[in-house]
């Protein structure tokens, strides 16, 4: 066990570190210099320097949705499904946070309280949507989240090019910056929002405690496992299934509050910044659990914030970061077959699905 | 109001016809190569990305090569290699066929952009304009189906082939029994598995050669994602034509008719210019999400003959891994 344990870690590393440095080898470049670029663009270089604070902070606000949309995406892939309109649900969210910044005045805790609240329905009542179309209406999730993630899309591009656009300039570079009282509360001059951090961290120990602690975790766990017998043991898995839409629908409409009130603070129409499938990613390497969602995203981050330097200062496509997380993920989870595969092989019994 | 009315006027056009026609090509390829796939019981959810970076590689070979007939088989080998990590995966190592063709999604798009970047606005080879002699030059009929070039007849003759091998010939009757019932098909002597890497790999092959037919026909040249969104709408499509491949190309007429009208219709609504482009997308995956709509399915069931031409089964091992017992 701990040979094939230190198989599915090691050689996963081994194919990364192997396919990047061939590609960027081919890209004719020196192989170490993005990856210190990446670190340089998202922590400073050396790491956490003085000046480095910005950087820090945005790298911080770009781990909120992520960690939080991945959070998420553990309860519903718990229940067996595969949230891909995740995305929609951050957009969601983002344009109900930006309508009550927008359009609401209140006492500036009270507006943060209300973009955080607004936000978490906007995203609640699309991922709900998911659900009904599943339960109700028979519709395999992943093709009705993505045609509910084509329409938010639509539905931001539209608000910010048509009602909400800027006075006089109709561009897709954003609406107006919303007011500063709706903005979440950053510390030192950064975008860091410590309550966005600790509402994040908030969240992940809620799933970890729904899936070790409570009975709802547990059925829920069960309808993934198998619908057919939940059934028959009296679980009623459609309000199981809408639940699970429900409480991963709210915390991408958190994770998309946090994109527009406290990153971007504006509307702009790539406002998702694609996170929720990076989310995707990041819990399939976790494995679905919890903790290991705060690390990797947190990489994951870096990599998003690192790599935008890397066209800047190499000339060498951002999108090296991405496929990096790619080519991580995949041999992560193909490290993890052929490791099942060979103890299948040395003990009869099955351990278990894996992946 | 009227802005709608010329806009659909404008749809009768024989132009609109014609150009509507040759457009679906790429879209008719990739959905016939996923419809083969998923009948043998493979779902390879990677068609967004492995149909982008197969059309850089088309583009890419056609570039260096000269040749913009070097460029399809590149295209389709980069197709068939992405089918086949996910047939791999699934068939092999027992993974989840979502998560391995998601992830490869992810993988394949990026690696485009990263691969692509320096490929970005620069001139490409083109396929020529063949009109087919005698037929071109009947009223109407002509201009629509017989002024394209040879993928685009390609492309049809594909549909039609993929739907006689399908229903009218015994391999075909072999690849649907290992996607319906690979149990059955095991026990009259089908080596199933081995089938179902052949006819992913010979769908991705097709993905490949759709992801070829934009870059080298109908969308020339590389630009930043230049495919985004259509393979799922292939996936989206796929499953609208109740895995049949006449259905399909069907399904992928009427993405391509949405997609007309929604252009028509710019110049109607010139300040919506941008929203436009992206309607058919949620479009057509609502028009799934109704044709799947259970109340609507138990209300088909009382008139078979609709039903027939509505319903749409999957098929019954889709998804499901077969290992000999």
């Amino acid at each position: 066990m701990t040979r094939s344990r230190l198989n599915f870690i090691v050689l996963p590393a081994l194919v990364v570190l192997v396919s990047v440095v061939a590609l960027l080898l081919a890209a004719g470049t020196n192989p170490w210099e993005p990856i210190r670029l990446i670190i340089q663009g998202s922590l400073g270089w050396p790491p956490f320097e003085s000046g480095s604070a910005n950087k820090v902070g945005d790298t911080f606000m770009v781990w909120v949705p992520i960690a939080l949309a991945s959070a998420g995406l553990i309860v519903t892939f718990n229940a067996g499904m595969w949230n891909i309109g995740i995305e929609g649900q951050i957009i969601m969210g983002a344009i109900a946070a930006a309508l009550v910044a927008r359009e609401v005045s209140a006492p500036r805790p009270l507006l943060v309280l209300l973009t955080i609240v607004a936000g978490a329905a906007g995203g609640l009542l699309w991922g709900l949507l998911v659900g009904i179309l599943r339960t109700a209406g028979g519709v395999n999730e992943i093709f009705g989240g993505l045609g509910l993630d084509f329409v938010a899309l639509s539905l931001t591009t539209y608000l910010v090019i048509g009602p909400w656009k800027r006075p006089g300039v109709a561009s897709t570079s954003g609406t107006e910056i919303f007011p500063a009282d709706s903005f979440l509360p950053s510390v030192g001059g950064t975008r860091l929002s410590p309550l966005a951090v600790g509402i994040t961290l908030l969240a992940i120990a809620g799933v970890w405690l729904l899936f070790r602690g409570t009975m709802y975790g547990l059925k829920l766990k069960a309808v993934g496992r198998n619908r057919p017998s939940s059934f028959l043991m009296g679980i009623p898995t459609d309000r199981y299934l809408l639940g699970a839409f429900v409480i991963c629908g709210a915390l991408a409409g958190i994770a998309g509050t946090a994109q527009a009130t406290g990153f971007h603070q504006k509307l702009i129409p790539t406002i998702s910044g694609n996170y929720g499938f990076l989310a995707i990613l990041v819990v399939l390497l976790a494995r679905f659990r919890p903790f290991w969602v705060i690390p990797i995203s947190f990489f994951f981050a870096m990599i998003a914030v690192g790599s935008s330097s890397l066209s800047l200062r190499l000339n060498v496509d951002p999108s090296l970061g991405g496929v990096l997380q790619g080519v991580l993920v995949l041999s992560t989870i193909f490290g993890l077959g052929w490791a099942a595969l060979r103890a299948a092989r040395e003990s009869p019994v099955d351990d278990g699905e894996v992946g | 109001m009227s802005g709608f009315i010329n806009a659909l006027v404008d749809m009768f056009d024989t132009a609109t016809i014609a150009s509507i026609v040759a457009g679906a090509s790429a879209l008719l390829f990739a959905t016939m190569g996923e419809t083969i796939s998923e009948k043998a019981g493979v779902i390879n959810l990677s068609v967004d990305g492995s149909m982008m970076l197969a059309a850089l590689a088309g583009f890419v070979v056609a570039l260096q090569t000269g040749s913009v007939w070097l460029g399809f088989p590149a295209a389709a080998a980069v197709g068939m290699a992405a089918a086949l990590v996910v047939a791999f995966g699934s068939i092999r190592l027992s993974l989840n066929q979502v998560a391995v063709g998601f992830v490869l999604f992810a993988l394949c798009t990026e690696l485009s952009r990263f691969l692509g970047d320096s490929y970005v606005g620069r001139p490409g080879e083109a396929v020529p304009a063949w009109d087919i002699p005698g037929l071109s030059s009947i009223p109407f009929f002509g201009r629509v189906l017989f002024q394209h070039n040879l993928i685009v007849y390609l492309a049809y003759v594909t549909v039609v082939a993929t739907y006689l091998f399908m229903y009218r010939t015994r391999r075909g009757l072999e690849l649907q029994g290992v996607g319906e019932r690979p149990e059955a098909a095991h026990a009259r002597g089908i080596a199933v598995n081995r089938l179902r890497y052949l006819y992913t790999a010979l769908g991705g092959a097709l993905i490949g050669i759709g992801g070829a037919a934009f870059t080298l026909d109908l969308k020339l040249g590389w630009s930043d994602r230049p495919t985004r969104n259509l393979g799922w709408i292939v996936l989206a499509i796929v499953i609208f034509g109740g895995w049949h491949p006449l259905r399909a190309a069907f399904g992928v007429l009427l993405f391509g008719a949405l997609q007309a009208f929604a252009l028509n219709l710019v110049p109607e609504f010139p300040n919506l210019a941008q929203v436009l482009p992206s309607i058919p997308f949620p479009a057509m995956i609502l028009v799934l999400v109704i044709v799947n709509w259970k109340a609507l399915l138990r209300w088909l069931d009382r008139y078979p003959f609709l039903r027939a031409i509505l319903r749409s089964d999957p098929p019954g091992a889709i998804g499901s891994r077969f290992e000999v017992s």
